[in-house]
């Protein structure tokens, strides 16, 4: 069976730095951090007091409106990550001009967006009704507002989309996994296209404890939260949780050729594997992301030195970042010498479920602009590398080909490769 | 206007997110201010909540309209 090219059309992105990819983008260029202290609830006896916050105000301004792009009525229903993922699909696919008219264009026309966790705020809350008040307490909507594939389901009810409905749990893998694996329902002909990514609403005491207990986040630098993340630096002790969602729509090339469709760019590859090793803590040596990106590499037909930027997992945890730097550096060999990787996390957090998608998007306009975006607050680097890691400022260079590499907690590794179009 | 008239109505037009003046005697949930049967359900446990009192299913699912309700609560709060 012959596989379909599948390109990218429409972007969308609501996120701490802003919302609406031009707006997002421009900011991480600028070297900005979306970090803040936590005050819309009490963070005073836990060990991690900061988020990446999506900043409130108008959707004019690149700040979030919510009534702009969910009735109110269906907002008070569902967890905020059905709402921020409901804002970045009406922006991806607006910005792809895409809008299924006939039936059977709706038919070839599917969702698939994932989170990491959904709904872990509303059933924390519900949990209290049900024991202060008692069963009968419990909203009908209490279920379906806090399902992960609800997301995909209320997206394809408010634009139409009957073709696949689908969704994917990888934790910090699943924004990754959700577009390639939609990417290759569009390849082998399921559909034309696809509304794909991820979407996360995971700044609540219940998951800042819980990640906490993990050692997963930091906690040195409550006092200064824009300083705390920063990937590959030597002080680095831990992530920093992020919000919001990131969306693309995919298309079939020749679809979106023949309606005159902007093209970001093209899925050239996709990887995927599985560590076999530990729940929360990557193999020593690597091997799983290592075996991830050269799975996308082969699926790409490139050799590995054609890449020209990479997105790296990065999520500043003392672990995690050495360790994909050496599985990056086996993948090059001698290429590394001429590598950019950097880590958006560093400025936008890590939004888990939404992570890898809002990555795809910053490697895609990394293409478009010829341009790596910065991994800021790398002052001094924990290990000798010969990979630029693009500390504070942003990297000038052609960009033809970039990788996003997504890892997350049980052992789950994807990784995709993006080309430029013609 | 009676009070208890008040506070369902302020219920129904905050749950169903409908202009105040449309929820009349005879505004059914359902077919004239857009409820669907999980609204349905939910304006229910929201009377409860505000009256404190139990509706049992089967008296709920004779609550359709906005005067039905007030009815019902009258009864139920006398």
């Amino acid at each position: 069976m012959t596989l379909r090219r599948v390109v990218v059309t429409g972007l969308g992105i609501v996120s701490p730095l802003g919302v609406g990819h031009e707006t997002v983008w421009s900011n991480i260029l600028a070297s900005k951090s979306g970090a803040q202290r936590v005050t819309d609830f009490e963070v005073d006896d836990l060990a991690c007091q900061i988020a990446c916050r999506i900043p409130l105000g108008d959707t004019a301004d690149g700040k979030f409106n919510p009534d702009d792009w969910m009735d109110i009525k269906e907002q008070r229903k569902v967890d905020p990550f059905i709402l921020f993922g409901m804002a970045a699909a009406t922006q991806a696919l607006r910005d792809s001009g895409y809008e299924p008219k006939t039936l059977e264009q709706q038919e070839r026309a599917g969702v698939l967006i994932g989170s990491g966790i959904g709904g872990i705020g509303g059933i924390y809350e519900a949990s209290l009704t049900l024991r202060d008040k008692g069963p009968r307490r419990i909203s009908p909507f209490f279920i379906p507002g806090r399902l992960i594939n609800l997301v995909s389901g209320y997206v394809s009810i408010e634009h139409g989309l009957k073709g696949p409905n689908h969704s994917v749990v990888t934790a910090c893998s699943t924004g990754a996994h959700a577009i390639g694996d939609a990417a290759r329902l569009i390849a082998l002909d399921d559909a034309d296209v696809m509304v794909a990514g991820g979407a996360e609403s995971p700044v609540n005491r219940l998951s800042l404890a819980g990640f906490a207990a993990c050692r997963a986040l930091s906690t040195g630098f409550n006092d200064t939260p824009e300083k705390a993340s920063r990937p590959y630096d030597k002080d680095r002790d831990g992530f920093v949780m992020g919000e919001g969602a990131g969306i693309v729509v995919l298309e079939e090339y020749e679809h979106a050729k023949a309606r005159g469709a902007h093209i970001y760019g093209e899925v050239i590859g996709y990887g995927l594997s599985g560590d076999a090793h530990h729940i929360t803590a990557p193999a020593e040596d690597g091997n799983g992301g290592f075996r991830s990106m050269s799975a996308a590499v082969k699926r790409a037909g490139i050799t590995p030195a054609e890449i020209d930027y990479i997105n790296a997992h990065g999520t500043s945890t003392p672990l995690g970042d050495e360790i994909e730097l050496g599985a990056v550096t086996r993948l090059l060999g001698d290429a590394a010498n001429n590598m950019v990787m950097s880590s958006t996390k560093s400025a936008v957090g890590h939004l888990l479920g939404a992570a890898g998608a809002i990555e795809a998007i910053f490697s895609l306009l990394a293409i478009r602009d010829n341009v790596a975006p910065p991994t800021i607050n790398l002052d001094n680097p924990s290990i000798q590398t010969a990979i630029n890691l693009a500390p504070h400022k942003p990297v000038q260079k052609e960009i033809n080909i970039a990788l996003s590499n997504s890892f997350g907690f049980g052992g789950t590794n994807a990784s995709l490769i993006f080309s430029r179009v013609g | 206007m009676s009070d208890i008239e008040d506070r369902v109505r302020k219920i129904v037009v905050e749950h169903l997110n409908v202009e105040a003046d449309k929820v009349t005697e005879k505004a059914s949930f359902m077919d004239d201010l857009g409820a669907d049967s999980l609204d349905q359900v939910e304006l229910v446990m929201a009377f409860e909540e505000e009256f404190g009192v139990e509706i049992p299913d089967d008296a709920a699912e004779s609550i359709q309209t906005f005067g039905d309700a007030v009815a019902f609560l009258t009864k139920a709060t006398a």
